[in-house]
């Protein structure tokens, strides 16, 4: 990690970037929070570990508006959503400096609190470079411990490689933590009938209290004014005003950024209630790689987008609806 | 003091649901919230903290005020919605929810009293539950509340297999009276014991001792234009969770649904950290995410003991520790400012 801290210190004193964004320790073990780090002395908050799964790119988009550039960390799959965001003229690619940094896998602290784990005081084991298999836990109620794979974030154990496709120096070793199959989930949701369908999104979605952080944390939902926002709208709505309008909103925030999202995982991660919004948004990639060939947003700056790309080959609409 | 084996509760709690309606904990696709029991609901009193406070049996999320409509000759009538007229239950209320129901009534139920409010707390019967293994988030001895004997109608205690039950007020001996075929009496040994060995936990919990000297009625001007807010508030994401799993948030929106023949005029929780919070007609409300951020903790620390006797509004469940998406949370705020950040 200190190896980060020192080019990040080297950067700010050549002046080649006027502040730093990244991690900063937090209150336990287990809760670093995005940060800016303008000087050298605030780094000695720096962290890089296990537990740092945010992504950071869409703070890059306030970030361009900074006067010089800011340096930042990336993730191999916090790369895509930066690539696809300065592909839709959010970012500044100019604006960034960008270190591509290594990662074995991130883990988050609600699932090895769903292992029962509670009362954390301590947890060895997350540390970069390389993360133990194991994580010791310190707890209130004696020790405990959990794989690493277990405790990893879902986004970990379907991971789109190890390689930044944006970059402009790296550190640090990636590791293949690939352990499920990705379509896995989506295809065991395509299989239920159309009861069993409507009764799983209806158990999941019912529990969504429209804090809207699926959409705040989200690269693709980069509008500066979200419909769902809008005062003069009868879609501004902090509730639900009828059983289905949560649905409604999901459905709608998957639609607007098909073709877009990279898969980040950032919605599902920030969910309180713990819905996993990926599954929207993984069942369009999926579709989209069937009728078009395969696609992944964010890896290719200059390729077309599936969905704003005409040929004469596209599907024509009846052929989805037949389908389904 | 009364006790029902720990395997008994589901029959306690369709006694108790016979005879009115009872909120409990339930899981719903592996989250647990307060909601009305059925008997084929998930029931899970184990889990310490809903992922939602208690907060919305008496002040829910969306809730209809009253709906206007029009027949056939053009008749505008308006229908108010009823007030809660039935007695109901709330069963699994930890300490911290209980306490966070104290700074609600601060709010709703002096003049002008919400009669929505009102009415659910007339009707409420409150069984808090002791929190016999207390988490590294809660720091609710901050704020007065014992976790070990909440402040409630009726409060238990789960020690082993035994669910220990003891009424302290008049409501709570009236449902303990209605229960009395399935409690039994027993004496107070080991709820003393569970008590002591909860309050040895909490001196052990590493915010039990946080420090609010800098906060408090009085702070405003010394607070308001801090510098500390701006290095603060970078990392939210300005979504509402911290303010919708919170069990003190009380600001509310108020808004119209178009029904096609009318109009249902409802009111559902708002949070400060949203852009058109405090909107209206002067279209002049907070600009930018650190006011929006300054005022969520500027209320709770030192507007709202300013207006209440010095009473916080945040009772320390430690929720937001837990659910931020960019672990932004009010210890960090508060300690933040115990420490002079920018040094």
């Amino acid at each position: 990690m200190q190896e980060l801290v020192n080019r990040a210190k080297a950067l700010l004193a050549d002046g080649t970037v006027a502040r730093v964004l990244g991690w900063k320790a937090g209150e336990f073990a287990y809760d670093p929070e995005p940060a800016f780090f303008e000087t050298e002395e605030d780094l000695k908050d720096f962290v890089y570990d296990g537990f740092c799964g945010a992504n950071l790119s869409k703070y890059m988009i306030e970030a361009s508006k900074l006067e010089g550039k800011t340096l930042v960390f990336l993730k191999p799959c916090d790369s895509y959503s930066f690539n696809q965001l300065t592909k839709e003229h959010r970012v500044d690619r100019e604006k960034a400096y960008i270190i591509g940094v290594g990662c074995k896998g991130k883990v988050d602290v609600k699932h090895i609190k769903e292992a029962g784990i509670k009362g954390i005081e301590s947890i060895v084991g997350a540390d970069y470079p390389n993360p133990a298999e194991t994580l010791e836990i310190k707890t209130l109620y004696g020790d405990k411990t959990i794989s690493y794979k277990d405790a990893m974030l879902e986004r970990c154990h379907v991971c789109k490689g190890k390689d930044h496709v944006v970059f402009d120096e790296q550190i640090g070793e990636s590791a293949d933590t690939v352990d499920a199959e990705r379509f896995a989930e989506v295809e065991k949701i395509e299989a239920m009938s159309p009861e069993e369908k409507f009764a799983f999104f209806r158990a999941e979605l019912s529990k969504c209290i429209r804090c809207n952080a699926c959409r705040n944390v989200c690269p693709a939902c980069s509008c500066r004014k979200c419909v769902f926002d809008s005062t003069k709208f009868d879609s501004a709505q902090k509730a639900n005003t009828t059983s289905f309008e949560e649905k409604m909103f999901h459905i709608i925030r998957a639609f607007h950024v098909a073709g877009r999202c990279t898969d980040c995982g950032e919605c599902s991660r920030v969910c309180p209630q713990g819905i996993p919004l990926h599954l929207f948004n993984r069942k369009f990639i999926k579709d989209i790689n069937t009728f078009y060939g395969d696609y992944q947003a964010g890896e290719d700056i200059e390729a077309q987008a599936p969905l704003t790309d005409f040929t004469f080959e596209d599907r024509e609409p009846g052929q989805f609806a037949e389908r389904g | 003091m009364k006790k029902i084996a720990k395997s008994d509760l589901s029959k306690l709690f369709a006694a108790i649901a016979e005879g009115s309606e009872l909120y409990l904990p339930v899981k719903v696709a592996g989250q647990t919230n307060f909601a009305p029991y059925t008997a084929d609901a998930e029931v899970d009193v184990d889990t310490l903290k809903t992922v939602k406070s208690a907060k919305d049996i008496f002040f829910p999320q969306s809730e209809n005020l009253y709906t206007c409509k029009t027949d056939e000759e053009k008749n505008i009538s308006i229908t108010p919605e009823a007030l809660q007229n039935e007695n109901f239950v709330v069963y699994g209320m930890r300490g911290c929810d209980a306490k966070g129901m104290e700074v609600l009534d601060k709010v709703f139920l002096s003049e002008p009293v919400d009669s929505f409010y009102a009415a659910r707390r007339a009707h409420g019967t409150v069984v808090a539950a002791a929190c016999g293994e207390p988490e590294e988030t809660c720091f609710c001895k901050v704020f007065g509340v014992d976790c070990a004997e909440p402040v409630a109608d009726v409060v238990t205690w789960t020690v082993g297999d035994t669910v220990y039950w003891n009424a302290y007020t008049e409501k709570g001996e009236a449902l303990t009276a209605k229960l009395a075929d399935l409690l039994s009496d027993a004496d107070e040994k080991a709820v003393e014991d569970e008590k002591a060995k909860i309050r040895a936990i909490v001196e052990k919990l590493p915010y039990s001792d946080l420090s609010l000297d800098k906060f408090g009625a009085g702070k405003t001007m010394e607070l308001f234009d801090s510098p500390i807010w701006e290095e603060l508030y970078k990392p939210c994401l300005a979504c509402g969770t911290c303010t919708f799993v919170c069990p003190t948030c009380q600001c509310y929106d108020i808004k119209d649904y178009n029904t096609g023949k009318g109009v249902q005029r409802f009111r559902c929780w708002d949070s400060c950290m949203y852009s058109d919070f405090t909107m209206m007609a002067h279209g002049n409300n907070r600009t930018s995410q650190m006011q929006r951020f300054r005022q969520r903790f500027m209320h709770k620390l030192v507007y709202f003991p300013d207006n209440n006797d010095g009473m916080y509004s945040c009772v320390g469940c430690g929720r937001c520790l837990e659910r931020c998406p960019a672990s932004l949370n009010i210890v960090k705020v508060v300690k933040a400012f115990q420490e002079g950040a920018g040094k």
